[in-house]
């Protein structure tokens, strides 16, 4: 009988031994389960970040602003997040009258649904592993083979939510607003994955868990890649619609920009999306650079720290460099947006991707590594 | 002799107008300043003809200054432009003391000097982060509030009141400033260049920001004196006009400060003029402190100003004299005049008719901010969206003003 295992094992990394059977789990039926608690910790993990993570955003920009920020709900504002959610679900939801109404209430789940789905791959400790309490609760909920592709995937699926939100309000702004999204989105999408492509060959692998071997075994992507990073981070930012490419929800311009027409849980789920597919976009970005869920170095008070930790702290800095970002730069025009994406970043990603690729060729072929 | 349209035209015409988009921009928008209306035609991105309607907050200060008296309309004045208020005070002062034919004690002059270039700084310090704000920058914003702020506790030390002040008075000052005034201005002016640095650190060499701002919205010289521009919006298309130099005021001849000037007229040059302008009126304020000297700050004209509190509760005279002015006022003679300063915004003048009663006639308010906002479609047309908000913001206007 195939197990499930099998699924998601086929084309390991070349590189990496597999040292151990991945889940000796073989009965689908507990398989599922497993897979079903992990998953729902996960999820509940990666909500309560996300909602504490609005609340640190605005206590981090507060104090860059001369501010308090949020200290009146709970013990330094700690049950703000809580409060704002029962706020927004306690508001009314207001459809337009011009609005398209099917597609209206589609746009907001269409945005939701592939920001949380990214996180199925994301690995918290080594997937390979069995696990905590035999492999009742798993490092990641999928040990996806083409993991880093299905998160790019989803992050352009994500796009439709916007366009759709746009299209359907029967709004001015948001039609400019999921215009200036849709051509943004769709070009840093390149190179997003055109940085990332260094990365992979440099790797040989498409598994996240597997990246995170390797430069356990060798070294943190970052040194290496360099400019595919920092092409990697800027896309990112502009993937997620943050400043200064907030062009889409330009308060000061398009209102709200695509959401402007949405109110009470269906903004909601908009801006869970985005908080979220920021999330996301940080933790691979420390998956990618950083080493994941590795220790920086494989030595006494560092590896007593467990995995997710590392990782968490890994991808709270990146949070911490949006929020820094926010509360300094201005905003791109469209035009200077579309021309840093076109005319930098694209030949950046590009020489990088050919000459990853020379090094690794040369370097197969004269022996240096195999 | 007329041209017919052929099809072809028509045919052009009706497809471009099929293309555009008309997008009412305000009167209620975060970038307005206020509740100013945008019609914008795009086409695409690109505004094809941009046309600010200004009268949404019109509450008709013009007429209804014609039905009070002289000290009256002073409050009036004070919500033209809010952010600037004792600018306007005393540029509606000016006009009724010149027709009055009275000079001003020598310390309420320096104290309407010290409190108006005060008053330059914190309008500037608004502009500063709401221009800045509509960039997308936030930070700007609170970081300006945070000088805005002593500025304003000066203000409520002279007066009590912190936005609109109603210090001036026909003559005068309403009182003298209390004790300590003058350490806590020479404070200020003392810290104030260091928070400046901070402000132009934070933006002024800002890649985003230099892209966003230079080369939009360029006015040529010819172009913003045809148009009337006043203040920094022409001073930064390279017009050296200010009214402090060329027809100087209240001893501004006596003070040694600079006019900055652009060269190119996009709004870059205009954040640096008014950037510097700021600094500017830091020193004016600094030498102005040396001239303050003890004496009077009211005129001494019983019909003028009012008795001193003391006397009317004790001499009869005295009170019969606050009684009457309270309730008549004083009247004007026969004339008319206009009088004008370099308000913060620009050209602040008050035109004044008088029919010789204790009223004006006719009052005429030339705003800086509703000539300025006329140069909005030269700025724009032909540009982004995104440039309109840059343009609006450069401009620095106050609706309260535009409207009247």
């Amino acid at each position: 009988m195939l197990s499930p295992a099998h699924f998601f094992e086929i084309g390991a990394a070349p590189t990496v031994a597999p040292d151990q059977a991945v889940n000796p789990q073989t009965d689908p039926f507990i398989w599922f389960l497993q897979t079903f608690i992990t998953l729902f910790i996960i999820m509940n993990v990666v909500l309560i970040i996300m909602a504490y993570q609005t609340w640190a955003e605005r206590k981090v920009m507060a104090r860059m602003q001369l501010r308090y920020g949020p200290n009146q709900t709970g013990p330094a504002g700690l049950l703000q997040p809580i409060a704002d959610a029962v706020k927004m679900l306690g508001k009314e939801y207001i459809i337009p009258r011009d609005a398209d109404r099917p597609v209206f209430l589609m746009a907001p789940i269409m945005s939701f649904i592939p920001a949380v789905a990214a996180f199925a791959v994301i690995p918290w400790g080594d997937a390979r592993s069995e696990g905590l309490l035999g492999g009742w609760i798993r490092p990641a909920i999928a040990n996806l083979n083409v993991g880093i592709l299905y998160m790019l995937a989803l992050s352009s699926v994500g796009v439709y939510g916007i366009i759709m939100a746009g299209y359907s309000s029967g709004n001015k702004y948001s039609m400019l607003g999921s215009l200036r999204s849709s051509g943004q989105v769709v070009s840093y999408e390149l190179t997003l994955g055109l940085s990332l492509m260094g990365v992979l060959i440099q790797a040989g692998t498409l598994n996240l868990n597997d990246i995170v071997r390797q430069q356990q075994a060798s070294i943190w992507y970052i040194f290496p890649q360099f400019f595919g990073f920092v092409v990697f981070l800027i896309s990112g930012i502009a993937e997620t619609n943050r400043n200064p490419f907030d062009l889409p929800e330009a308060e000061s311009e398009l209102v709200a920009g695509f959401h402007l027409e949405y109110s009470g849980m269906s903004f909601g789920l908009f801006y869970l999306a985005e908080y979220i597919s920021m999330n996301a976009i940080a933790a691979l970005a420390a998956i990618m650079f950083f080493g994941g869920w590795a220790p920086p170095f494989d030595i006494a008070p560092f590896n007593w720290i467990p995995g997710p930790i590392w990782l968490f702290i890994k991808f709270s800095f990146f949070l911490f460099l949006y929020y820094w970002i926010r509360s300094t730069l201005p905003r791109f025009r469209y035009d200077q947006l579309m021309g840093l994406v076109w005319k930098i970043l694209f030949p950046i990603a590009l020489a990088n991707l050919v000459i990853t690729a020379v090094v690794k060729l040369v370097g197969i072929s004269m022996g240096w590594w195999v | 002799m007329s041209q017919t349209p052929t099809n072809e035209h028509t045919e052009t015409h009706r497809q471009s107008s099929e293309r555009r988009m008309r997008l009412n921009m305000g009167p209620q928008h975060p970038s307005t300043h206020g509740v100013l209306q945008i019609v914008l035609d795009l086409e695409g991105e690109v505004v094809m003809r941009c046309d600010p309607v200004p009268g949404y907050l019109h509450r008709g200060t013009e007429k209804l200054a014609e039905e009070r008296y002289y000290n009256q309309i002073i409050p009036l004045t004070d919500r033209l432009d809010y952010v600037s208020a004792f600018n306007n005070n005393v540029a509606f002062v000016m006009p009724v003391e010149k027709l009055l034919g009275i000079e001003i004690p020598e310390r309420a002059m320096w104290i309407r000097v010290i409190l108006m270039e005060l008053q330059r700084i914190a309008s500037h310090l608004i502009w500063y982060g709401t221009s800045l704000m509509d960039l997308g920058a936030v930070t700007a914003f609170l970081y300006a509030m945070r000088e805005r702020e002593l500025i304003l506790d000066i203000f409520e030390m002279a007066c009590g009141a912190r936005l609109t002040y109603s210090y001036c008075r026909v003559g005068g000052l309403l009182s003298d400033v209390p004790p300590g005034f003058e350490e806590k201005v020479a404070e200020f002016v003392k810290a104030f260049p260091k928070a400046w640095k901070e402000y132009t650190d934070l933006v002024s060499k800002n890649p985003i920001f230099m892209d966003r701002t230079m080369g939009v919205g360029v006015v040529t010289p010819e172009d913003a004196i045809d148009m009337g521009l006043t203040g920094p919006s022409l001073r930064g298309s390279g017009v050296d006009w200010d009214i402090r130099k060329n027809e100087p005021y209240y001893g501004y001849d006596l003070l040694d400060f600079a006019i900055p000037l652009g060269t190119k007229g996009d709004c870059y040059d205009r954040y640096l003029c008014r950037m510097e302008e700021m600094l500017q009126s830091n020193r004016i304020v600094e030498q102005a402190l040396k001239f303050l000297k003890p004496g009077p700050v009211k005129v001494d004209d019983p019909k003028i100003a009012l008795p001193p509190k003391e006397l009317s509760m004790s001499q009869a005279e005295a009170m019969q004299r606050h009684f009457y002015q309270v309730i008549h006022g004083f009247n004007v003679p026969v004339g008319e005049t206009y009088g004008k300063i370099e308000g913060s915004k620009g050209e602040l003048g008050f035109y004044i008719i008088s029919d010789g009663s204790s009223h004006p006639y006719r009052m005429k308010i030339r705003a800086p901010s509703f000539v300025n906002l006329q140069s909005l479609p030269l700025m724009t047309e032909g540009r982004m969206v995104s440039d309109v908000i840059t343009c609006i913001g450069t401009i620095d206007i106050v609706l309260g003003e535009v409207d009247r």
